[in-house]
């Protein structure tokens, strides 16, 4: 069981604009695994990933791929990753096959019948213009396009978003296929947090340009728990261990760490989901607590 | 092999991965020398992480139940099994004497008890009851 080594590197990454600054980002990825990068509209999600593809420039900070400075050897890492972007933007007149033939033009390692197994995967018509394509239909042709050099790395800003369940879960799928060779690792952006449920290794939550933590997704879901109760209840518990609290007309629920059940009997003890945890550290970092792990 | 992961357990995901792998190759269902499906197959068909996966694989190689080999995968491990049966045994052996403990004390006969465990051996279903027996 080889231990894993980091395929992305991130330190002290910074970026300001008017209004937003990305703070101090430090953030590591290990081969092998998907991380799931969570948080609201406006977190410093898109900006991290354009970072890392060096598409805007940072003002301070490092950035290793592979093991390489993201700037100084920007065409060899880029040859190994693969990018899809919010929205898919290839020409509207041109079909899957002609866009395979510009891309092998473009591109070296360019795969046109891996790219041709992809689209028979996902049923996509390789002669049917991309204008005929639904929203979903264009969403699976990127990630066929990502995925059509053979990159170790893909990069994937909200890959699943305006997608029916059925098709997300068949673009999940994917990934997991992708997955099976160890040398491979995915860093997605989503804000369907469901689908980092499914699928992701680790969590890392992102909000207002600042990295509130990055850990195992199984690992959040069993230190945490969700507890519901009463005012009462509420009064006699431990402030520590809460991580935030919401309180309602007739009782409340808060996140709490989960090492001390005694203190929690006779309260409603769920696990919580990703999102619970997404939403109670957000709120808790806001309010200025910066809860740890 | 059925490998079910429950969402809403107390159970941690690679415990119930581990209790559960450890029950088909106690059971014999996993035979010595068997391979594993790979920490990556594993996850990717369970949906969940590779690194629950992966943890899951070294609790079982740290307790001998399981060998890993670089390059070709994990395999059950032939050696321990005879001294897991015997562990077993003994886990047993120590329920059964404080059962009759509690019948002597309740006065209950030797008849009796034995006709009770009877009766309780056929109620139990087969498989999947309550797992491995823990610590």
């Amino acid at each position: 069981m080889s231990v894993t080594q980091p395929v992305l590197e991130i330190q002290g990454l910074r970026k300001e604009y008017a209004g937003f600054c990305l703070q101090d980002l430090s953030l590591t990825i290990e081969d092998g695994t998907i991380t799931g990068l969570v948080g609201a509209n406006g977190a410093g999600k898109s900006t991290t990933l354009k970072l890392i593809l060096n598409l805007i420039r940072r003002d301070a900070g490092s950035i290793r791929i592979f093991g390489m400075d993201n700037r100084e050897s920007e065409r060899e890492i880029k040859a190994q990753i693969g990018v899809v972007f919010d929205e898919p933007c290839f020409h509207e007149i041109l079909t899957p096959r002609q866009i395979s033939g510009y891309m092998g033009a473009l591109y070296a390692g360019w795969d046109p019948a891996g790219f041709a197994r992809l689209l028979d995967r996902f049923s996509l018509p390789a002669a049917k213009a991309v204008k005929e394509f639904s929203r979903g239909m264009k969403m699976k042709l990127a990630i066929a396009a990502a995925m059509a050099h053979h990159p170790r790395l893909l990069l994937l800003d909200e890959p699943t978003s305006g997608l029916d369940p059925l098709v997300r879960d068949e673009i999940l799928d994917m990934f997991l296929e992708f997955l099976q060779d160890e040398h491979h690792a995915i860093v997605l952006s989503s804000h369907i947090t469901s689908d980092l449920e499914k699928v992701a290794d680790t969590i890392a939550l992102i909000d207002q340009g600042k990295l509130l933590f990055h850990e195992e997704k199984d690992l959040l879901r069993e230190q945490y728990v969700l507890l519901k109760g009463s005012a009462a209840q509420l009064a006699k518990l431990d402030k520590n261990l809460l991580i935030g609290v919401r309180t309602n007309e007739y009782g409340f629920e808060a996140l709490a760490k989960s090492r001390r059940q005694a203190a929690f009997a006779g309260l409603s003890v769920e696990r919580p989901t990703i999102e619970d945890i997404l939403l109670f550290f957000t709120r808790a970092s806001r309010a200025g607590a910066h809860p740890g792990l | 092999m059925n490998i079910i992961i429950r969402n809403t357990g107390e159970a941690p995901i690679y415990e119930q991965i581990v209790v559960q792998i450890k029950n088909a190759i106690l059971s014999g269902e996993l035979a010595e020398g068997e391979p594993l499906p790979s920490i990556r197959l594993l996850a990717k068909e369970l949906r969940i992480s590779v690194i629950t996966t992966k943890r899951a694989y070294e609790e079982l190689e740290r307790d001998g139940f399981i060998v890993t080999m670089s390059g070709k995968g994990s395999f059950v491990a032939p050696q321990n099994l005879e001294l897991l049966r015997e562990e077993q045994r003994r886990a047993l052996e120590q329920h059964l004497t404080q059962a009759v403990a509690a019948a002597k004390a309740a006065g209950i006969s030797r008849q009796e008890l034995t006709e009770l465990l009877a009766l309780l051996y056929e109620d139990e279903p087969e498989e999947d009851g309550g797992g491995y027996p823990q610590g």
